[in-house]
């Protein structure tokens, strides 16, 4: 017995190595795969940038301007890659920086691991310099977050945080290291997690649900789909697109669930939602099957609950419980992971066309074309439009750009009118609308896409909430391409202000400073276009631009973005004008 | 569906800090006020057990519930309508000791009361009562008229007719 217990010893020492918590933390990130970082140096984290240092040929380190900045990097890479983002940041204030970025990444299911230094542990509660309960503070915003105050704790914590950001619905996870765990020795050896008891992160696929879904799809009339982002977390591209293909079914996405299949494909009707297009918001209330695959039913989506889809049957896909019956009741909920259920559903389903349905579609999609899409992209008046910029940037990228937008009416126009051929390629912030996401998302988008070009389609507004990125622009050399839309207005505040506050525009006309001398500054080139017969031109020169690229567009001052469900009216209540 | 009734929500989890922060924050967030909350260790050993009342409707506590399983650290939720469990709180009266020898009337409330005393000394008694928030109520009434020098009652604690299933769950994971 004795013998055997001290060979077990042996083995044990043999497998670990004795190394400080900060470089177990670099050494935990190399194992996950982790090639990039973005992050803000301070004096809880310390330890870990000493150890940066040393690992900075294995390890890329990205410093923002600003933490927020590094979350939204972070996710800018996760949401392009389909990887973990890491951001990290220091106690206090650099952690609490970083809130708005996860609480971003939360709402849009954006795996992300935030490190932060935490001071040490005897001083825990003591009010000492830049404490801050970032736990306390973090906790409703992530999916899950620990506080580690032993170094030996390090391994294991970070195996689940990575684990548990990436897999079934993802999210953001916060780990908060104290100086003094950074500092200690532990005993290393890494293991990722596959499992943790308490945590389901896919549930069981039920057949029975799945045959009883293609039984309501087989033998309805007007099927409808919406889709959301859950195609794309699921890597279900392709099971999504073949069932769409087989049973002829017009399929419309939400802002986050476009570019799962090729904007030009023929089944694809548009974008449903406040600002989407005019057929699919009209005809979820004429459908007698609403197919939701991976989305939530978000008020942005559904307008007025009570009057949403009442005449269909709603068949639910969908990866997270606590989404089924949370908005719209789901005669049939199928859970499970979205590339197995959809899988499992194409061979039980019949092929068909719906021609007349189709049709339906393109009818009212004339209708909008002639009211709307027409005069957006092809202005015949003389202020410039920003749809006509994001048409001149499809026909220069052919849809192979990823598009970053910010938040507003330019973001809106950008999801309405920017062509993808490809998946994870429109990066936006959906669910929390947060202004000055796109630039330094951009910066991690390009990262996570080195060889594709990344365009961000950004508001005067959202602009100067993160303009200080320039300097990561500038520093890492990244190509971005950056197009600012210019209206001199916080726009769809503006647009809200004409339209249900009777024109009383109060702290929405902004004073801007000259954006192309401040990206000059950081010596980015630079362009402004405010005529027509300019911005084709432009537009070719900033995406054969070797790198970094700034252009900013003088557009009409007052547009509005139609159609427009006005917030709280039912979807087919929908406005043209 | 619509109507508010009283819910007995019961949560098994991990046992680790923070996890009650994360908890109360669903409740929080949706400004639904816990009328009690109880933590204590459950039947398995090394899982926790919740157990909180709110007066909510149906509809609502589905919705909440879905929210609190879906965090990495509790296994199950569960919830229950007074009819469904067998529940109680437990409270404590600090009485002063004259009382209980000059007050006849005191000696009687406890006995019709099934309250038990806990201890007693030369300045005061302690008194412990389990049972109903009526049962409890009343006997708080009762006793006040002599005076308490101090009184405090626990949350519900509250075991289900039905089977809680947690331990097959654990072990079908573990599969």
């Amino acid at each position: 017995m004795e013998t055997q217990t001290i060979k077990l010893q042996a083995t044990d020492s043999q497998d670990t190595e004795r190394i400080t918590g900060k470089e177990a933390i670099i050494r935990c990130l190399l194992a996950e795969g982790v090639d990039t970082l973005y992050g803000y140096p301070g004096g809880a984290i310390m330890p870990v940038y000493d150890e940066l240092y040393k690992y900075q040929d294995k390890i890329n380190h990205i410093l923002t301007r600003h933490e927020q900045g590094a979350t939204h990097a972070a996710q800018g890479y996760a949401r392009v890659s389909g990887k973990v983002g890491v951001a990290i940041a220091t106690s206090g204030p650099g952690a609490t920086n970083l809130i708005t970025g996860i609480a971003d990444a939360q709402i849009d299911s954006t795996p992300m691991v935030c490190i932060t230094g935490q001071v040490a542990s005897n001083l825990l509660g003591s009010d000492a310099f830049q404490e801050t309960d970032i736990i306390g503070i973090s906790t409703p915003v992530t999916k899950w977050n620990f506080q580690v105050t032993k170094a030996s704790e390090i391994p294991e914590v970070l195996a689940k945080a990575f684990y548990i950001a990436r897999s079934g619905r993802p999210g953001p996870v916060l780990i908060d290291i104290t100086k003094d765990a950074q500092f200690a020795e532990l005993d290393f050896k890494y293991k990722k997690c596959t499992a943790i008891r308490s945590y389901k992160p896919v549930p069981k696929l039920n057949l029975s649900d799945v045959e009883a879904a293609a039984a309501l799809i087989n033998n309805a009339k007007k099927p409808f789909i919406v889709w959301g982002q859950g195609v794309i977390l699921g890597k279900a591209e392709a099971e999504f697109k073949a069932v769409v293909e087989k049973s002829g079914i017009p399929a419309a996405w939400t802002i986050l669930g476009v570019s799962a299949i090729p904007t030009e494909h023929p089944l694809n009707v548009g974008m449903v939602g406040m600002h989407g297009n005019y057929a699919p918001n009209m005809l979820t209330n004429e459908c007698d099957l609403l197919i939701a695959i991976g989305m939530r039913f978000d008020d942005r989506v559904t307008g007025d609950l009570n009057t949403y889809a009442k005449q269909a049957k709603v068949i639910h896909f969908e990866i997270d419980p606590a989404e089924v019956n949370k908005n719209v009741h789901a005669d049939l909920a199928v859970l499970g992971d979205s590339k197995e259920s959809l899988a499992a559903l194409l061979p039980l389903l019949d092929t068909k066309e719906h021609t007349d349905w189709h049709q339906r579609f393109k009818d009212l999609y004339q209708i909008e074309y002639d009211k709307i899409i027409s005069e957006d992209i092809h202005p015949t008046k003389e202020g410039l439009t920003m749809g006509e910029v994001l048409e001149g940037i499809n026909t220069v990228s052919k849809g192979d750009a990823v598009i970053v937008s910010d938040v507003g009416q330019h973001q809106m126009i950008a999801c309405r009118y920017a062509k993808f051929n490809h998946s994870k390629s429109n990066i936006t912030s959906g669910g929390l609308g947060t202004m000055g996401f796109a630039l330094p998302a951009a910066i991690g988008a390009q990262m996570g896409a080195p060889d594709r070009p990344v365009v961000a389609i950004i508001g005067d507004g959202g602009y100067q909430m993160t303009i200080q990125e320039l300097g990561t622009i500038f520093q890492t050399k990244v190509p971005v391409k950056i197009v600012v839309l210019n209206n001199e207005f916080l726009g769809m505040v503006r647009q809200w202000q004409q339209l249900f506050f009777d024109r009383r525009y109060a702290s929405t006309e902004m004073v801007n400073p000259d954006f192309v001398a401040i990206a000059k500054g950081y010596f980015i080139d630079a362009q402004k276009v405010t005529k027509r017969e300019d911005l084709a031109g432009a537009i070719e020169t900033m995406l054969a631009s070797e790198g970094p690229y700034f252009l900013e567009v003088r557009v009409e001052k007052e547009d509005n973005v139609f159609p427009m469900i006005p917030s709280g009216a039912s979807v087919s209540d929908i406005r043209l004008e | 569906m619509s109507e508010i009734k009283t819910f007995t929500v019961s949560i098994y989890t991990e046992n680790n800090i923070g996890l009650l922060n994360r908890i109360s924050a669903i409740f929080q967030r949706r400004k639904v006020n816990i009328e009690s909350l109880n933590t204590s260790m459950s039947e398995i050993e090394g899982v926790s057990r919740f157990v909180i009342v709110i007066n909510i409707t149906e509809e609502r506590i589905k919705k909440i519930i879905g929210q609190l399983e879906k965090q990495v650290e509790v296994i199950k939720a569960f919830y229950h309508t007074d009819e469904q469990t067998i529940f109680l709180e437990t409270c404590l009266f600090k009485i002063k000791s004259d009382l209980l020898f000059e007050e006849r009337q005191i000696q009687n409330i406890i006995k019709e009361s099934n309250a038990q005393i806990v201890t007693v000394n030369k300045e005061f008694f302690v008194l412990e009562k389990a049972g109903r928030r009526s049962e409890i109520e009343l006997l708080y009434r009762e006793l006040s008229a002599f005076g308490i020098m101090q009184f405090v009652r626990s949350g519900r604690i509250a075991v289900t007719k039905d089977e809680m299933k947690i331990s097959s769950m654990l072990a079908e994971f573990a599969e």
